[in-house]
Parts: C-alpha cells; sequence; structure tokens
C-alpha cells in the first residue's frame, strides 16, 4: 500500500481541531483559585488537588515522614477509625487516591452526583482532621518497611536509588521520598502530625475539577473543604546541584539481566528553547518505536526490549534522562550504541522529514490525552503548577509547529552532552567497568 | 493503606478487576458476512478512536513444544507485508499522531491504535492488510526472537515473584496448556522457527477467528461500511476448528511447593484454587466467586484484612483474586504476606483459620450491600472510558462469552446472595484442586 504516503499528506490537512476543553477559572468567595471543565454528560466529577513540595518537605532526619503521612490519610478521620471509615468510603462508591513525589502530594477524588455533599464532608475531615492512630502508623508503616526492603532488591530500584545518590547527594533529591528502613522505623505520631502541617497549606495548593459540577457548586466546594487549611506549610529547598560528570557506575548485583539508567543536563521548563529540546528528545528517545534508540538497539539489534529517553524538568533541577535493560553480555553493546547515538544526534542533529514527522505525531497526539475526567483534572493542575496560561492548549501545537530544523540542531548540539552522559548500571555486566563515581 | 505493595505487583496485574458494565445502548454490534464479528461504543465527547481486532487465539491454543510462539508472531505482525515495509503500520500510526501496541495472553491476541476519529478508514486499511498479507524472512525471527528474550528477561527472569508465578502455575494445570507461560519458556523460544510461526499465522489470523471493536467518535453505520469494504473481503478460513485444549483430568491431590531466591527479600505464601471461569449462558457460579475474592480479599474492609491485618498483626498485605474471563477452567487465589517475626507456617495456618471461619460466619450482609453499590457505581464511572467498555467486549467474546453474557453481567452480580458466596467458596476452595506456594529467601550461601 505505498499509496499510504498520499493519504497521510491530505488528511493532515484535514485533522481536526483540538478537543474542545473549555476551561474555566473559578475563584471561590473565600478567594481559592481553581480551574474547571463542566461536563454534564456524566453524573460524577473528578477532583484534582496538588499541593507543590512534597516529600522534599521532609524535615531533617524525618525522611520518609511525608510519604507514610499520605499513606495514612486513608486510615480513618474525625470520629471514624480506620475500617469504619473505609466502609463509609465504600457506602458512598467514592474514591480517593493519595499520592506523594519529590515535587507534590497529589489527592485524586472521584465522587458521583447523587452523594457528592458527604463524599466531600469525609474528604474534607481526611485532610483537616486525620486521625493517625497509633495502630496505624504501625500497620502501614510494617508495610512502607516491607517495601523499602523488596526495593533493596529489585535492580530497578537499585538503579534509581544509585543515581539519585551520586547525582543530588545531600540534597533531598538525592535520596528516596519512602525513607529508609531505620529512618521509617523512628517515626512518631508528632512526625506525622507535623508532616501535616508542612504540606497541607492554601499557598501552594493546586486544583482542578472535571465533571458534572458547575461554577457556583465547585465555588462553595473549594471553601467548604479548603478554606481552613492554614495559609502557609515548611519552607521549600533550594535548587538541587547535578554533580554528575560522564561514564560508567556499576553496581554489581547477581540477575540476569542488567539494568542500566542514564542521565545528563537537562533543560528548564520554561526555557525558551525548551519545545526544541522536547521535539528532539522524540526523535533521539521519546517513547515510539520509531525512535532512533529504538531502531538502533531494539528494531536493528534486538539488544533489549525497550530503551527510551525523556527529559525531566522537575521544580528543583532540570536533568535529561532514559533507561534500557540487556542481558549481562550484551548490555555493553547497548550502551555503546546509544553513547554513539547521542554523539551523532550532537554532532549531526536531524533530518528535515525526521523533524516533520515528530512534529506531526506529537501534535496529533496531544488531543489524545485528554480522555477522560480524572485524566483532564490531572492536567489542568500540571498546567497551573507550570504556570501555563489557561488558553495554553489552544496553543500549545503551534509552539510545537514553530519548531525549525535550525532550532532543534542548534539545541541538539548545545544540549546533548555525550561526554558528559552517566550510565548506571545494575546487574553483572560484561565488558563493563567503573569507570566514574 | 497503601495497597500496591511492590512485591505484589505481578499478582495484582494478573487479577483483572472486573469493571462495571456498559449502558446497552452505548453499544452496537453486527456480522460480516465472512464470520467476522463487530462490535461499536460511541462517545462523542472528544474526537479521538480506538480501532481494535481482538484474535481468538493466545497462548494456550499453541501446539505443544512451540510455546510463545503466539506472542512472538504478535511481535512479528509489526514486520513487512505485501503492502507495507517493515515497521511502516507504527510508522504510519505515530505520523498520524496516534499510538499503537499489541498484546498477547492465554485465550487472545489483540491489536490496537488509537487515533483521531477521522483515522479510522487508514487504521482499517492496515490491520485488514497484516490479517493475511504478512510476509517474514528468518532474519525477522532472529531479532525479535532476541527481542522477546529480553522482554523475558525484564519480565520473568529479573524477577523472582514471576518465576514463582511460572512454576505454581505449570503446578497448578496438570494436562491443560494454561500451565505453560504466555511469554514461552526460555528453551522453546530460543528454538522458535519461521516455519512454526507461519503456521501458528496461517490457522488462527483469519476474519471468522476475529472480533473488531473500535470505540469513541464514530458512528456504527460508517463503520459498518468501512468494516465490510476492508475486512469483509477477506475470505473466512474454512479450516478453523472449534477451539478444544487439552482439558483437566480430576485433580485429587493437594500440591505443595516452596521456592527459593537470593532476591526475595519479603517472603510470602501464595495458595491457588482450580476455579471454575464464566460461561455464556452460565455465569452465577462466576459471579459467586467474583464477589467472594472481594468480600474475602478485595481492601481494608475485607474479611482477611480484617481478621489477619486488624484483628490481630499477623499480615502486612492479604488478597483474594478471581478472574472469571477465561475460556477453560481459571484460579482463585489467596496471598498473604507475613508480619515481621511471623513464620511462614503460621501465617498459612491464620490463612486457612481464617477462611474456614469466614464459611462458618456467613457473609455479613452489610459489606455486601457495599460491594454491590460500588459495582452499580462502577458502571456510571465506566462511562468515562469507552475503551475500557470496548476492551471488557474484545475480551468477553475471545473467551467464549456473547455480547448478551456482557449485558447480562452486571444484573447477575447484583442478585447473588450471601449463601450462593458461601456455596462458592465449599465448592472451590479445596486442598484437592489447590496450589500452595512458599515464596522464600534463598539462605546464605557462602563462596
Amino acid at each position: 500500500m505505498r499509496g499510504f504516503i498520499t493519504l497521510i499528506t491530505v488528511l493532515f490537512m484535514a485533522f481536526p481541531a483540538l478537543a474542545e476543553v473549555k476551561i474555566k477559572q473559578v475563584t471561590s468567595p473565600g478567594g481559592i483559585t481553581a480551574w474547571l471543565v463542566m461536563d454534564q454528560s456524566i453524573p460524577f466529577t473528578a477532583l484534582e488537588l496538588r499541593f507543590r513540595g512534597g516529600t522534599s518537605l521532609d524535615a531533617p532526619g524525618k525522611r520518609g515522614a511525608i510519604h507514610l503521612m499520605t499513606g495514612l490519610l486513608e486510615e480513618g478521620a474525625g470520629d471514624l477509625k480506620a475500617r469504619p471509615y473505609a466502609r463509609e468510603l465504600e457506602a458512598l462508591a467514592a474514591s480517593f487516591g493519595y499520592d506523594s513525589s519529590s515535587d507534590s502530594v497529589s489527592v485524586s477524588a472521584r465522587f458521583l452526583s447523587e452523594n457528592r455533599d458527604q463524599a466531600l464532608a469525609l474528604l474534607r475531615d481526611t485532610l483537616l482532621a486525620p486521625r493517625f492512630d497509633q495502630e496505624a502508623i504501625d500497620r502501614v508503616r510494617a508495610q512502607v518497611i516491607s517495601s523499602l526492603k523488596s526495593a533493596e532488591k529489585d535492580p530497578d530500584e537499585i538503579a534509581a536509588a544509585t543515581y539519585r545518590r551520586l547525582a543530588f547527594g545531600d540534597h533531598p533529591y538525592g535520596s528516596s521520598g519512602s525513607g529508609t528502613i531505620s529512618s521509617v522505623t523512628a517515626l512518631t505520631r508528632d512526625d506525622m502530625i507535623a508532616a501535616h502541617k508542612a504540606v497541607f497549606a492554601r499557598d501552594r495548593l493546586y486544583v482542578g475539577a472535571v465533571g458534572d459540577i458547575t461554577e457556583q457548586e465547585l465555588g462553595t466546594l473549594l471553601d467548604n473543604l479548603l478554606l481552613d487549611l492554614p495559609e502557609t506549610g515548611a519552607p521549600f529547598p533550594g535548587p538541587a546541584e547535578y554533580n554528575l560528570s560522564g561514564g560508567v557506575t556499576v553496581v554489581d548485583f547477581d540477575t540476569p539481566q542488567s539494568v542500566a539508567v542514564f542521565s545528563q543536563r537537562g533543560i528548564e521548563r520554561d526555557d525558551d528553547d525548551f519545545f526544541a529540546a522536547y521535539v528532539l528528545n522524540q526523535v533521539l528517545g521519546g517513547g515510539s518505536f520509531e525512535s532512533r534508540l529504538m531502531t538502533e538497539v531494539r528494531e536493528k539489534r534486538g539488544l533489549t526490549y525497550g530503551v527510551y529517553s525523556y527529559l525531566s524538568p522537575r521544580d528543583l533541577v532540570a536533568t535529561y534522562r532514559g533507561g534500557v535493560s540487556s542481558a549481562n553480555d550484551r548490555i555493553a553493546e547497548a550502551i555503546k550504541v546509544i553513547g554513539e547515538e547521542w554523539a551523532k544526534m550532537a554532532e549531526n542533529g536531524m533530518t528535515q522529514k525526521e523533524l516533520d514527522d515528530a512534529k506531526t505525531y506529537l501534535t496529533g497526539a496531544y488531543p489524545l490525552r485528554f480522555d477522560g475526567n480524572a485524566r483532564i483534572a490531572g492536567i489542568l493542575v500540571g498546567m497551573q503548577m507550570q504556570d501555563l496560561p489557561i488558553d495554553y492548549i489552544t496553543t500549545r501545537n503551534a509552539k510545537v509547529e514553530a519548531v525549525t530544523l535550525d532550532d532543534v540542531n542548534r539545541v541538539a548540539a548545545e544540549l546533548l552532552d555525550p561526554e558528559g552522559l552517566r550510565f548506571v548500571v545494575v546487574g553483572r555486566p560484561e565488558g563493563l567497568e567503573t569507570t566514574a563515581d | 493503606m497503601i495497597r500496591a505493595l511492590t512485591i505484589l505487583g505481578v499478582m495484582l496485574a494478573t487479577a483483572l478487576p472486573v469493571f462495571a458494565q456498559s449502558n446497552k445502548e452505548l453499544v452496537t454490534s453486527f456480522k460480516l458476512e465472512n464470520g467476522m464479528q463487530v462490535i461499536v461504543v460511541e462517545d462523542h465527547r472528544a474526537p479521538v478512536l480506538q480501532h481494535m481486532i481482538w484474535y481468538r487465539n493466545g497462548s494456550a491454543d499453541e501446539p505443544h513444544g512451540v510455546s510463545g510462539v503466539a506472542h512472538l508472531l504478535e511481535h512479528l505482525m509489526f514486520k513487512a507485508t505485501d503492502n507495507m515495509e517493515s515497521g511502516e503500520l507504527s510508522a504510519t500510526v505515530a505520523a498520524n499522531g496516534g499510538r499503537d501496541n499489541a498484546f498477547t495472553s492465554y485465550d487472545y491476541t489483540a491489536y490496537f491504535q488509537r487515533v483521531a476519529a477521522d483515522r479510522l478508514e487508514l487504521m482499517m486499511r492496515m490491520e485488514s492488510d497484516r490479517m493475511v498479507n504478512l510476509r517474514l524472512t528468518p532474519e525477522n525471527i532472529q531479532t525479535e526472537r532476541d527481542v522477546v528474550l529480553e522482554e523475558r528477561n525484564s519480565r520473568v527472569e529479573n524477577n523472582p515473584r514471576a518465576l514463582f508465578g511460572e512454576q505454581m502455575n505449570a503446578i497448578q494445570y496438570y494436562n491443560h496448556t494454561y500451565g505453560r507461560p504466555v511469554i514461552g519458556w526460555r528453551r522453546e523460544v530460543e528454538e522458535l522457527s519461521l516455519e512454526n510461526v507461519l503456521a501458528f499465522y496461517r490457522t488462527y489470523y483469519a476474519p471468522n477467528n476475529a472480533t473488531l471493536v473500535v470505540s469513541g467518535d464514530v458512528d456504527p453505520e460508517q463503520v459498518r461500511a468501512l468494516a465490510e469494504q476492508y475486512y469483509g473481503v477477506i475470505p473466512a478460513n474454512p479450516d478453523l476448528r472449534e477451539r478444544a485444549r487439552p482439558q483437566e483430568p480430576p485433580q485429587t491431590a493437594a500440591r505443595r511447593m516452596t521456592f527459593k531466591d537470593a532476591r526475595v527479600a519479603q517472603p510470602y505464601i501464595n495458595r491457588s484454587y482450580l476455579a471454575p471461569e464464566r460461561n455464556t449462558g452460565d455465569q452465577e457460579q462466576a459471579a459467586a466467586l467474583y464477589l467472594l475474592a472481594e468480600i474475602l480479599g478485595g481492601g481494608t474492609t475485607s474479611y482477611l484484612a480484617e481478621q489477619l491485618q486488624f484483628e490481630n498483626q499477623t499480615a502486612v498485605y492479604t488478597g483474594a483474586f478471581y478472574s472469571g474471563q477465561s475460556l477453560d477452567p481459571t484460579t482463585f487465589d489467596m496471598v498473604i504476606v507475613p508480619a515481621e517475626g511471623v513464620t511462614l507456617e503460621q501465617a498459612e495456618t491464620a490463612m486457612d483459620d481464617a477462611v474456614a471461619g469466614f464459611i462458618k460466619a456467613g457473609v455479613d450482609p452489610e459489606q455486601l450491600d457495599r460491594i454491590k453499590m460500588q459495582l452499580r457505581a462502577s458502571q456510571i464511572y465506566a462511562r468515562d472510558n469507552v475503551d475500557g467498555i470496548a476492551n471488557r467486549y474484545g475480551r468477553a467474546l475471545s473467551t467464549g462469552l456473547t455480547i448478551k453474557d456482557v449485558q447480562d453481567w452486571p444484573d447477575i452480580l447484583q442478585a447473588v446472595t450471601g449463601e450462593q458466596i458461601i456455596a462458592a467458596a465449599r465448592d472451590v476452595l479445596i486442598p484437592e484442586t489447590s496450589v500452595t506456594g512458599w515464596m522464600m529467601r534463598q539462605e546464605e550461601v557462602s563462596q
């Protein structure tokens, strides 16, 4: 079907307008701001709350406190201890999810229109009056420690932990937000209360709501749910310093397949060249089968099931990272090929066709992200945290389109640093030795 | 509570939750003359669609000695055809801003693309092309076999939980091909040939062995016209036989295994029982088992959690799992991760005592009501994810169920009584059909 090529050209022009996501900014009577997409076709609402700071706000010596505290939010609130609380939530058929990362703590709620007030009353207690009963602390702590023990023997986790430590040292980014077995063992109920105070404050709150709820209803909801949170929480840590030079660090671990992560300095989200870098990565190692890394390492040589790279502009440092896994006797070759592709792109850049294909993919794939209320609520919060304008969705593809071949190849030369690429390899890799610590 | 303990990732992933059913009016279905079933699930909120084809063949349909051939073929379906170059299908989907992928299971192999709503014809043209026009070379086989072996390394060899699961499964099934891993045994994958792959392809890749499922911003009449144009012209395979895999003999011996690996940090126990699956027109027992898994081990409020994590701290985690969507008999699984200082033996005794106590005490009617309320609500939430609804139909029609069975399922679940759940527990949770696996740390070895 050679005819596909012409067909595609025609279809490009017929590409539909982006999914119409009409975002409204809602400010509650009490002054809390949220972004809202109303969709009354299904009688439920997805509400996303995100608090900037995340596990990086752990107090000194209390590593893992915020992660454990987040895990305890569903262990009872107000008058309800853990089990009656869980039964109440079940009876309402609502779901409240909690997650902590190095940059934020998120609360993802989903509730039916028919019992919205009751669900939100329960969520309010959860945020404002969590119980932190000692028996719940002990129970959840045991689960966290069980996970930490497993992580010590998991090659992916070992690679991530080694990378973090080498790259960021004593900065919060340098250690796992879950803490260590000894730090988590030492945590007390007071630490949970302090962690709760550190995280949940209005000056670091971002809200997205999608579904069967009006502006007025959302305004009332915001005040009821969030107005009684304290104005401020723990101070944010300063930027992280990226300490890694290029080279290879091998961590000996007896397993048949070596797991490697790689990294170099990245680019900030608000850099003028961010979009050029984003397109660059799509061609080099972005998530599709067509990337250069996938073509060279997997499709041509069969060295791996998956190889990828991604820009990681976090709040306190920007890096450019990737990963690959290959059998112990093949990982050295995989790493060699990745290094060569990195250098080739830095030196020669990409072709006009590669740029065009990447743009078509990125602009076409963008509307596919908006598939479901919870997903959209998450995007709304992400946009606010990145300080993007409320009309960003309608302008984003134009920013991708505006990237020229000169831009992308200039950025390739400036950003890609083959000499500065560090590989952390966990396994028994043949023909690889540590060249950098 | 932190639910997804790292060590249980694999098990949780295989225990497919049964989502709520769709509202019937969203779903249209029809059959092409060559026997191909078509399902359309409409959602016009965004101009996107998912185009998906489910073949009614999976790893359990593989001949003896060539385990992994269904999955290797799935990988090779992205290579050249008479009309497309190797990789062209994915590249075309990507160049149209879409995403594509595929997956293989015991009972089915499925391929899908998510794209803008006006790209349906292009997807059908390419997907129908590779149904019959695949052109493979020996080099394709060699390279892709290496990729699959690395996939096996990532998913299984590097993961003691997966190795443990493979052994459990092999012991659970004496005779049925469910006892073999979907990805295949390493030795057999290494030996797979072009001939093995093509024989499988020619047998199973035909319109009368496939279900087409299109979901999203589509018009059923348009789907029908395009499906007739692209899939309707492919002749049915007249030699396709009814699926008949070797069945289990009566299982009359409780089996036990211990698995040791130096990479195990957290020991645990998995217990599996051979269990009936959902069958067409006969889903009541499966519905009772589904609710039994929820009540016994479906979360914080479940019986095992109450008894073993709250009343006393015997376990850090407990769970029960049942997936009824299976062509042949499936399993009912329970897991217990003992707390620090509790031996595996003590944990197993505590789990068995708890189950016996549950059967004696009967089902708490309030708990059953809450679960049924959640199931009703999940029908509302499910409408936010029509691809999920589409997948449910695709999976059901690949495992011997009909559209009517899928649509009857929510009401069947609502009608299950506490007595039926206890009866199902008495029928299924019996030692004779069970496997008990102990996942253990390797003792220190001096070198």
